[in-house]
């Protein structure tokens, strides 16, 4: 049995490209909590997992076809958050939301990020045999 | 990587919200700053702010902002300082050096209470993208020992 990397990872090596990039938007948010017409933006892991389930595929008729995958066909994965509150200046930003956000993002990050330590660990407790 | 661009997006909020606590310190510096016509009068100065996006980024000398991220903002600017144009405040001063022929002498719109009011959000402000970088940072720290332990 062949050691493959992408199910032992279970999926949490792109969890933790996605957590960074939503961290990005988050600080994002936050950097333009006082620009007047700016809105919150968000991407959800839902619409980040249909975007990678739309992408386009090649059309294999023989096995020995090289699969491939397209560019995404689906709508931007980024999207806007609606507001609680609108404001004067047409900001919607909600600091305590995006804080919070923030700080589940990152406790997430370092789940995922934990689960894949451990996983390390424990294929090289398997590879050194003691 | 986008966990760099965390410290180019507080890098830049950090940068704007300076220039907003250098524009209160000049009002407030000013407030008193009296003058004999209403067209030499100091007018309060505010900032306004406007979401960067990845190509002025690149305009505006941070090489490392990525090309990846489309769509989604990289950070705030600031576009410009604009003087405010409510209206000053002529007062009956005859006996004041500064006074014109009518015996009034202008002072500026600034208002006190609305300045320590925006110095207070900005240096909020500051302080939660310090935050967000120390938070990203340690993100990045925890990156590198992945597989360590």
């Amino acid at each position: 049995m062949a050691i493959s990397f992408a199910s032992a990872f279970a999926g949490h090596d792109k969890t933790l490209e996605f957590r960074s990039a939503r961290a990005a938007v988050l600080a994002n948010n936050i950097a333009n909590a006082d620009t007047p017409n700016f809105k919150s933006r968000d991407i959800s892991f839902d619409s980040m997992l249909n975007d990678a389930s739309n992408k386009l595929q090649l059309a294999g008729t023989n096995s020995k076809h090289i699969s491939g995958e397209g560019f995404s066909s689906g709508s931007d994965a980024l999207l806007y958050r609606n507001a609680n509150q609108p404001s004067l200046d047409g900001n919607n930003v909600d600091m305590q939301r995006e804080q919070a956000e923030y700080a589940q993002n990152s406790l997430q990050f370092d789940t995922s990020f934990m689960f894949l330590d451990r996983k390390i660990s424990g294929m090289k407790k398997a590879l050194t045999g003691n | 990587m986008s966990l760099s661009n965390i410290f180019t997006i507080s890098g830049s909020a950090m940068s704007a919200q300076t220039v907003r606590l250098n524009t209160v310190a000049s009002n407030m510096a000013n407030v008193d700053s009296v003058a004999s016509s209403a067209d030499q009068t100091y007018r309060a100065r505010k900032p306004v702010f406007s979401q960067m996006m990845n190509d002025s980024m690149r305009e505006f000398g941070w090489s490392n902002a990525s090309m990846d991220d489309s769509g989604a903002g990289v950070g705030v600017k600031v576009d410009g300082i604009v003087e405010s144009d409510a209206p000053l405040q002529p007062r009956y001063e005859p006996d004041h050096p500064m006074a014109n022929e009518e015996g009034y002498v202008f002072y500026p719109n600034v208002n006190p209470i609305e300045e320590m009011a925006d110095m207070m959000s900005a240096s909020r402000s500051f302080q939660t993208n310090v935050e967000i970088m120390n938070s990203a940072k340690s993100m990045m720290q925890k990156m590198l020992t992945l597989g360590q332990s």
